[in-house]
């Protein structure tokens, strides 16, 4: 018996019990369908937790000022000023993996507007530095060039800051004092909320570095360039640890430090969060290969089920097949060629289900979701197997009884 | 003529349950090609179990069986299958036809397990389908043809593989007199032809359609006798 022929009498047969060959499918349907569905949407949370994570900072490297030991007394994070705005722009200069450097001047004090005060972290900043923290402004406008460049007398707040020195009135154009210099703010940063350490983000005032330097801070000759940290922002997709050996390569070069010498900086990252998220989306992954693989074996048990019915239903057409010259392997395979096509039919109606179930949902929900084509071809491909696997068993009984004991049976 | 059939002490037990029940005590005859023989018996006289081994449905406990060249006995379930493939042709009682399947791939079934190509068998089934005079109901479902009709597609599945022998058991059983004539006119002309048929029944006039009539009993023969067989298309005529 060829294949062709196997097949006409497979289908033949399942087209004559049409009920049960679709109620048969369906278990495959909803299983393959559920399974392209689960997993669409939950790549597409996948997707958009990693967004969010990322704005928290995943992708950002410190880099910190060394410490300095004078009497055996070792001195903390930026006790002495070892990096340099240079450092920066080499950094982004070298550094395929970086896609920007922002060297930062930190500094705190009171700020006064009018007849209010508030004590607040400030920082002189390059343009990058909002690149790197993926932080827009809320109100107002950012840093011209001329300001940077001139050390303007502007300043950019935060939410905190902005509600502590004028409430509900409009802080635009207002004049602030920073250590008793008066600085004009021209915008408002969006709130940005705690950061993972808890600090809150927002109880902040940015300015030019220059501005900083040279009028609010005030920094000795020798120490002219310095900085407090740079920020350094990796590009999507680079990988951390690597980009974090070529920084650290790089700064060592640069300061010209002896192999064997102790770094004279600190670099800091958020790869915890990282390895948290991997952890996560291997949780996620594993949950839905553990959803897939029970509602197709539910929808394979169906199929198997039916098949023993069937093959109990039609001993005596197995008995007829026998007598008129069926070998034992001609009416197995007749029978998972019946299982395998109930399956393979069920699991493309399932892709097309699941697929346009992802994308309705997608449109209507709003939920992201991501199709996948390893989703799709897995699927398909486990509804083969499972008709192969849970069809053999009755098959195999089909093929192994007696044509006499077959024809004779009631 | 030469013998088609040849059996020598044939013999059949069954177990059932703790019993072992001896169906078949030893039976011996030979069948020449081109007889039409009638076995007939009571009901567990062992006529049944007879035809179940003359049709490779069973495998004889002890005994020899020979089917034109080949010993029977000795051969695998695929190689059984085969012989009841290519030179056996099965009659039933109850037709035994696949329900909601075409008359015309109800007489293709056989050639299913034939390695021909689709057109042949097709081709092959019309012919046969012709020759028992249904070429016009190729496509009627069991349901709707009559029990003779339904008998008479059960002839041509038969048929379509070319067999050396046919075996009926109570082909007319379920069917009514005339009816039962038409088919046994129908088996007498393919015997006519060179087929050899073996027929089962406990009916005595059916058998009277035969040359030979073998009686059974406590699974021995104990009548094996030549007949001149009454003309069933005559008998069609007359009536």
């Amino acid at each position: 018996m060829n294949l062709a022929a196997t097949l006409r009498v497979a289908l033949l047969a399942l087209r004559i019990n049409k009920m049960r060959s679709a109620l048969t499918m369906l278990g495959i349907i909803i299983g393959v369908a559920a399974v392209i569905v689960m997993i669409a949407v939950g790549n597409g949370a996948q997707a958009r937790v990693e967004e969010q994570i990322k704005s928290l900072g995943s992708n950002i490297i410190m880099v910190l000022s060394g410490s300095v030991t004078s009497g055996g007394a070792r001195g903390g994070s930026g006790s002495q000023p070892t990096i340099y705005e240079e450092d920066a722009t080499a950094m982004m200069r070298e550094i395929d993996d970086i896609q920007a450097a922002a060297p930062t001047l930190r500094a705190s004090g009171q700020v006064i507007a009018g007849n209010a005060n508030w004590s607040t972290t400030f920082y002189g900043i390059t343009p990058e530095y909002l690149e790197v923290r993926e932080w827009p402004i809320a109100e107002g406008r950012n840093f011209e060039t001329t300001e940077m460049n001139g050390s303007g007398k502007v300043v950019l707040i935060g939410q905190t800051v902005a509600e502590n020195l004028f409430g509900a009135a409009n802080p635009l154009d207002q004049v602030i004092r920073v250590r008793k210099v008066p600085l004009t703010v021209i915008g408002v940063l969006q709130r940005k909320g705690q950061s993972m350490s808890g600090q809150d983000q927002d109880d902040t005032l940015l300015m030019p570095i220059n501005t900083a330097r040279t009028r609010v801070i005030g920094v000795t000759q020798a120490k002219s360039r310095s900085v407090s940290s740079i920020m350094v922002k990796v590009k999507d997709g680079a990988d951390m640890t690597q980009a974090e050996a070529h920084l650290k390569e790089l700064l060592r070069q640069r300061h010209r430090l002896q192999p064997g010498q102790d770094d004279d900086f600190y670099v800091r990252n958020l790869s915890e969060i990282l390895q948290a998220q991997e952890a996560s989306s291997k949780v996620m992954a594993l949950l839905l290969a553990a959803v897939a693989s029970v509602s197709l074996l539910v929808g394979g048990i169906g199929i198997m089920n039916i098949m023993l019915v069937s093959v109990t239903e039609r001993t005596r057409e197995i008995g007829l097949r026998m007598a008129v010259g069926a070998r034992g392997r001609d009416i197995l395979t007749q029978f998972l060629v019946e299982a395998v096509t109930l399956s393979v039919i069920g699991g493309l109606i399932g892709i097309v289900l699941g697929v346009s179930t992802a994308l309705l949902i997608a449109k209507l929900a709003g939920w992201p979701t991501a199709l996948s084509a390893t989703a799709i071809i897995l699927a398909a491909g486990f509804a083969a197997i499972i008709g192969i696997f849970f069809g053999y068993y009755p098959a195999r009984k089909a093929s192994r009884l007696l044509p006499i004991d077959a024809l004779r049976y009631e | 003529m030469a013998a088609l059939i040849q059996v020598d002490g044939l013999a059949k037990d069954y177990q059932m349950g703790s019993t072992l029940v001896h169906a078949l005590r030893g039976v011996t005859l030979d069948i020449a090609a081109g007889e039409f023989v009638a076995v007939m018996g009571p009901s567990g006289s062992g006529k049944s179990t007879f035809m179940n081994l003359l049709g490779c449905l069973d495998q004889p406990s002890r005994g020899r069986y020979r089917l034109g060249e080949q010993e029977i006995s000795q051969l695998s379930s695929d190689a059984l299958a085969h012989v009841r493939n290519r030179q056996i042709g099965f009659v039933f009682q109850h037709f035994n036809l696949l329900a909601r399947t075409s008359a015309l791939d109800n007489v293709a079934l056989p050639l299913l397990y034939s390695q021909l190509a689709l057109t042949e068998r097709v081709a092959r089934a019309k012919q046969r389908l012709a020759q028992v005079g249904l070429a016009e109901r190729m496509d009627h479902h069991p349901a709707q043809l009559s029990g003779g009709q339904q008998q008479r597609v059960a002839i041509a599945r038969a048929l379509v593989c070319h067999p050396q022998l046919v075996l009926a058991d109570e082909p007319t059983g379920a069917l009514d007199s005339r009816t039962s004539i038409e088919i046994m006119a129908l088996l007498q002309q393919l015997n006519r032809e060179g087929i050899t048929i073996v027929l089962v029944t406990h009916e005595h006039d059916i058998a009277l359609f035969a040359s030979r009539i073998i009686s059974f009993r406590d699974g021995v023969v104990v009548e094996d006798k030549a007949n001149v067989p009454n003309d069933a298309a005559a008998l069609l005529i007359k009536t």
